[in-house]
């Protein structure tokens, strides 16, 4: 399997194919992982730096397990308590990280296409694992993951994305994933949080989440990225919750077997019922952490295999 | 002063609108003579100057240039700058005043106007703050800066919010006949936006501003100034949708032009592509459907000026991600190869062009230059408006570089510069 990019920056520059060669090659480690032993050596020898320059536990966590597995060296490098501090640009932080020959970094960073720009002065496969509100590719791929074994197909399912679409990464690289896979997808959420403009992403846009809900396949949450907003996008989360936050009694219009999906971390109560995140009946948000580590050492070994190729 | 003698030149006259081969006649740095046909009278004391059938406009009058002293002459000094105006066929410079510190006292006005002197071949008149430390709160001395040698008055891209300060600041500035330049935008909209709200922007994730703020601000300006009767200039227009506005306004005969930078005319919001930061200007690159508005706005003369907003910025200022990096773009040498893209695609003739570039800016400014006639200063450029190259930015004469035509292909090339008579660059 030939994958053509010497970066994982995000959804938009992938083609189906290539979405669907990683998801294939992530079922493999789903098995690797169930089983006592985990261990594959395909990153042997190499070293991975996490850089994370916004604070994430789970991400983090999740890249930080994918390597280990893989054999590979991993080290965690916490940006947002260092040397950006001290005035250090992204670009010398580029230079200095060259010096060090890593082979893959995972990068997080708070703003919208700083990741593409650090990939630019590095000579390592770079990983996006979230750059402001523009993309974070490998939780859209860990969600088609999830929706492919639950719905046993990716294609013609109609996906309802609910919430807080305007601050989040997630909801991009979802967007662009499903619809490069050929999906119906609705954006439901208040206007503020859901501007006009991703109606010209071929979207349907609702305001009332129960109109938006009717018979859908998937339900996927978004959490309400109260730090990312600068005042004034709801009246209030008791409002939010009741109008457009995910309980039992919304679900009954999705269809009877529709998913209900979230990235984490929950606000439970704001965005969604405590019981129903629970419920292992209709809820996957489990089952996507699983799939996390699963896509991301997928995407890993790709990135490692053109390395391996180009040494 | 010896005389000159240009002959077979394609002459461009934005006053009659004209753009044909004749003969100008220069003495003691001013036009005192010209006429049809290429040969031209005898005149055995001139140099005679052969222009080879290539173009012979007025210079061009740039308002709102940013030359970084004082306080960042790393990023363009006054010689950087004169150097890169005079091999852009730039003749007048008129500046900016957000400097560090501001402009907006008489005596750093001195302090530049000494500067520009010493180092600048080409005219070089600043322009003052309107209020102190473009802070908005309170007017700068209106009545000094004037006598000081400032041309008009902004507080550049500050807007200033607080309407009682400004309709003063206004009031007293028309007491004084002093122009007013105003950035209209409703900051309570554009504050934090890097890009212009869309498709674009929603898929790169960056925070935007609806081209509405535009015409907010400029709707409140002009109610303001129905109010005081200043006189006043927009200093970008840059959006369909504040075009409609501007236009009721000069037709209710109010002392209103209107300006827009040559990015904003030559380029799109597309062309930031992968957050290429040498496209962050203020305000935000636009729609093509606004472009191909603005460009109807200077052809009918809706829009008064064309400017470059030369905005020098360092390396490391740019170097970042897109939110963080700096806005503006260095203009000055590019300025007139751009707009001759809009004379190629057969958008705006010539001497609609230099209407924009020349005429329309010293009229506001009320200086003699940016024409051809007789008695008008001898600050004219020559240029090939053909020649086709491809920008290196490195061979700027700006101490900065954030050029976006960088690796470009342009056409257009100016051959010679020459400020009241006295050439001031000739290409080699």
């Amino acid at each position: 399997m030939r994958f053509a990019h010497r970066h994982l920056l995000g959804i938009e520059q992938l083609s189906p194919h290539d979405i669907t060669a990683i998801l294939d090659l992530a079922e493999k480690y789903v098995e690797l992982n169930r089983q006592s032993a985990k261990h594959a050596d395909v990153l042997a020898g190499l070293t991975q730096i996490n850089m994370f320059f916004e604070n994430s536990t789970r991400t983090q966590a999740s890249f930080e397990l994918a390597g280990k597995r893989l054999g590979a060296d991993v080290m965690n490098m916490a940006m947002q308590a260092s040397s950006i501090k001290k005035g250090e640009t992204l670009i010398d932080t580029a230079m200095t990280l060259n010096a060090m020959h890593p082979d893959l970094l995972v990068v997080r960073h708070p703003h919208s296409g700083a990741v593409d720009l650090l990939a630019q002065k590095v000579n390592c496969a770079v990983l996006n694992a979230g750059d402001g509100r523009h993309e974070h590719p490998t939780q859209a791929l860990l969600d088609a993951l999830t929706i492919r074994r639950a719905k046993g197909r990716l294609h013609r399912l109609n996906i309802a994305i609910c919430g807080d679409i305007a601050h989040s990464r997630v909801a991009r690289s979802n967007l662009i994933l499903l619809g490069k896979m050929e999906n119906r997808i609705r954006l439901i959420g208040p206007p503020t949080l859901v501007p006009g403009q991703f109606a010209e992403f071929g979207a349907e846009v609702y305001d009332d989440m129960r109109e938006g809900l009717r018979d859908v396949d998937v339900v996927m949450m978004l959490r309400l990225q109260k730090e990312r907003m600068d005042g004034g996008f709801i009246p209030s989360e008791r409002e939010y919750y009741h109008r457009h936050g995910l309980d039992g009694e919304k679900l009954k219009l999705a269809k009877p077997d529709a998913i209900v999906m979230h990235p984490g971390p929950m606000n439970r109560g704001v965005e969604i019922d405590g019981t129903l995140a629970d419920d292992i009946n209709r809820s996957v948000i489990q089952e996507q952490v699983e799939m996390g580590v699963a896509v991301r050492m997928a995407a890993m070994e790709l990135l490692a295999h053109n390395l391996r190729e180009a040494a | 002063m010896s005389d000159i003698l240009f002959t077979n030149a394609r002459l461009i006259d934005p006053e009659a609108g004209t753009d044909a081969i004749g003969w100008l006649n220069v003495s003691d740095g001013r036009i005192v003579a010209r006429g049809d046909g290429a040969q031209g009278p005898d005149a055995p004391d001139a140099e005679r100057i052969d222009c080879g059938g290539k173009c012979l406009a007025p210079g061009i009058v740039d308002i709102g240039v940013k030359v970084c002293e004082p306080g960042e002459r790393h990023k363009e000094s006054y010689k950087s700058a004169g150097l890169a105006a005079a091999a852009g066929g730039v003749t007048t410079i008129i500046t900016r005043p957000d400097t560090a510190p501001v402009i907006d006292t008489p005596e750093t006005l001195e302090f530049v106007t000494r500067r520009a002197q010493a180092d600048t071949p080409v005219n070089v008149l600043p322009m003052a703050a309107l209020t102190k430390g473009r802070e908005g709160r309170e007017m700068t001395e209106i009545g000094f800066l004037l006598d000081a040698g400032a041309v008009a008055f902004t507080d550049c891209d500050h807007v200033v919010t607080n309407t009682k300060v400004f309709s003063r600041a206004l009031t007293y500035a028309r007491s004084c006949g002093a122009l007013v330049i105003a950035h209209p935008q409703e900051p309570g909209l554009s504050n934090g936006a890097a890009a212009t709200s869309g498709k674009f922007a929603a898929l790169r994730g960056l925070a935007s501003v609806s081209p509405m703020a535009e015409r907010m601000g400029l709707d409140r300006d002009i109610a303001l100034l129905e109010m005081t009767g200043a006189k006043y200039h927009a200093d970008q227009i840059t959006t369909a949708r504040a075009l409609p506005a501007l236009e009721r306004a000069k037709r209710n005969g109010l002392d209103i032009t209107a300006g827009t930078s040559i990015h904003h005319l030559t380029l799109n919001e597309l062309d930031v592509a992968d957050y290429r930061t040498f496209f962050k200007v203020k305000p935000p690159l636009r729609s093509e459907d606004d472009r191909q508005a603005v460009i109807e706005a200077v052809h009918t003369g809706l829009i008064d000026t064309i400017s470059s907003m030369h905005t020098p910025q360092d390396e490391e200022s740019k170097r970042l991600p897109f939110e963080e990096a700096a806005s503006g773009a260095v203009a000055l040498e590019t300025l007139l190869p751009a707009a001759l893209r809009l004379y190629h695609a057969e958008q705006l003739d010539l001497p609609t062009l230099f209407r924009a570039m020349a005429l329309n800016p010293a009229k506001r400014l009320g200086l003699a230059s940016g024409r051809l006639s007789e008695g008008a200063p001898a600050d004219l450029v020559l240029f090939d408006p053909d020649v086709p190259f491809v920008l290196d930015r490195f061979t700027l004469k700006s101490k900065s570089q954030n050029t976006p035509f960088d690796g470009q292909r342009m056409q257009g090339r100016v051959l010679a510069t020459y400020v009241g008579g006295t050439p001031v660059y000739r290409r080699d």
